[in-house]
């Protein structure tokens, strides 16, 4: 079924008895072409391109609980390509341009919103690098502009310009950054995916891989076996615990990131906006709640929950930031489990085990990246060679020393 | 989270300084050890879900660096040791 305005007025006078489930329920086969393992937004996005764009057919997407459960519905909805670095920023512009045409794409309304990101600027010193970043931005074909502090102010008058610690002297503005309705970019990709005859198999959890001769065959679920010629695990968050079962060590640790929504108030904050300096970023949903969030926990974690001094912190930050929130109330806070890399930075790539392919290491920067991160490893598993612009998302760039390290923190992952 | 210092008693986490794994005692020799074993040292980890041996350093206390046993799933701390003690368990003469 396609979606449009005339079927939901045609629905609407017909008692909306014509809407049916939208992606089949199937068992699984005995043998697939492709197994991506993970049914959060990039194996499902993978699953769409591969299916899309490199016209591969017998694909299967294995979710261990339900699909877009895990992260994809755990986010903070941004999107934005305001990276320095070459590894990184051609990759998410191209991220983000497949953003903008998301929703024509695949017939789902996603709500994709450029309503705008600024990252706030209080010293010389950040005012330098932010130059520097925009520019290495609108060089790799991105929108960047800084915003002195009057511009800033005639956006967020209420603001706390004169904090003693962190007074705003300026911003980086993305215009084209913004929001999306995370879990309809899941549910958008499934139904694209199940649309071209991709089996969309739910409950079903990877417990073991069957390796012959450095070739995969198939991978043990709690469905029983599934064979497959190729296998592209993308489960960001536990893939330290998905690869172990290929006999795999990574250079990643699975931390907790929190993030909150506050009750409904009327419209406050119409972009995104980042207080780097006090932990803490925020955007206000359609709903009207503020949905911030601030740093990782800080320790290794599986656990899909934080604890209360990182609350404690992210609220410090906002109140520093925006005093007139002092009397709202928190609704909800939550955890997800993100895939801390070495140097920060993403892998796609090939393993050492022939038909075997990751995906991983987002740290919490996954949501922004989905549908380049799916149409990249949809080309590394139908062309074996990577995308042209995931080339540095290697696992050897940390034995050459190529590392992709925005923040210049070194192999400390919960410092990224 | 709660860490029962070996000396100090119970302290609040965020007095100390997460590093990470406690394999990090074992630096292989840099003279010695291939470019694998210290690439291996250096980035590569078990991550498990479940019980984990992990670094901290009491920055806001003693300064000293503790071993904790911590489950991954749950947070809950079974252990907790001082590194040095560990490190010369292990051979390491400080």
């Amino acid at each position: 079924m396609r979606y449009s305005g005339f079927r939901v007025i045609a629905e609407a006078l017909t008692g909306h008895k014509g809407w049916k489930p939208v992606w089949r329920d199937p068992a699984p086969q005995a043998e697939y072409d492709y197994i991506i393992v993970g049914g959060g937004g990039h194996g499902l996005a993978t699953a769409y391109y591969l299916a899309k764009e490199f016209g591969q057919a017998r694909i299967a997407v294995l979710e261990k609980g339900y699909l877009g459960g895990g992260n994809v519905g755990r986010n903070t909805t941004i999107i934005r390509s305001n990276y320095l670095l070459d590894g990184n920023e051609p990759f998410y512009e191209f991220s983000l341009k497949l953003w903008e045409g998301l929703e024509q794409d695949f017939n789902y309304n996603s709500m994709v919103s450029q309503r705008g990101i600024i990252n706030l600027i209080h010293t010389d010193a950040q005012r330098d690098a932010a130059t520097r970043r925009g520019n290495a931005m609108i060089m790799h074909g991105a929108d960047a502009r800084l915003l002195n502090r009057d511009e800033v102010r005639a956006m967020y008058p209420w603001l706390n310009f004169d904090n003693a610690r962190f007074p705003i002297k300026a911003a980086l503005m993305q215009p084209r950054g913004g929001t999306v309705r995370h879990d309809a970019v899941a549910w958008g990709y499934a139904r694209g995916a199940d649309q071209r005859g991709v089996d969309l198999i739910q409950n079903c959890e990877v417990t073991g891989m069957r390796i012959e001769n450095g070739r995969i065959r198939g991978v043990e679920t709690s469905r029983g076996f599934i064979g497959a010629k190729k296998v592209g695990v993308a489960v960001a968050g536990s893939s330290s615990k998905v690869m172990a079962h290929a006999g795999m060590r990574l250079p990643i640790e699975s931390h907790v990131l929190q993030a909150f929504v506050s009750e409904g108030l009327k419209p406050l904050i119409d972009g995104v906006m980042t207080f780097g300096a006090g932990h803490f970023y925020v955007s206000q949903s359609d709903k009207g709640g503020l949905v911030f969030g601030g740093d990782i926990d800080g320790y290794n974690s599986y656990a899909q929950r934080g604890n209360l001094p990182v609350i404690e912190d992210v609220a410090e930050g906002g109140m520093a930031l925006m005093p007139a929130i002092g009397r709202v109330r928190l609704l909800r806070t939550w955890g997800g489990i993100m895939d801390m890399s070495m140097d920060g930075s993403p892998i796609i790539d090939k393993t050492g085990i022939e038909g075997l392919y990751f995906n991983g290491g987002w740290c919490y920067g996954g949501f922004k990246a989905t549908p380049a991160s799916g149409w990249a490893f949809a080309h590394l598993l139908a062309k074996d060679e990577p995308h042209k612009t995931a080339t540095a998302y290697r696992f050897d760039r940390f034995l050459k020393g190529r590392i992709i390290d925005e923040k210049g923190q070194g192999a400390q992952p919960n410092l990224h | 989270m709660i860490i029962h210092h070996p000396i100090l008693g119970p302290r609040d986490a965020q007095e100390f300084v997460y590093l990470g794994d406690a394999t990090l005692i074992d630096r292989p020799d840099g003279m010695t050890a291939g470019v694998e074993a210290f690439h291996d040292y250096l980035y590569n980890r078990d991550n498990p879900a479940g019980e984990h041996r992990e670094l901290w350093y009491h920055e806001q206390g003693d300064r000293s660096w503790l071993v904790v046993t911590r489950n991954t799933v749950t947070h809950e701390i079974t252990k907790v040791e001082l590194a040095r003690d560990v490190a010369r368990a292990r051979g390491r003469t400080k």
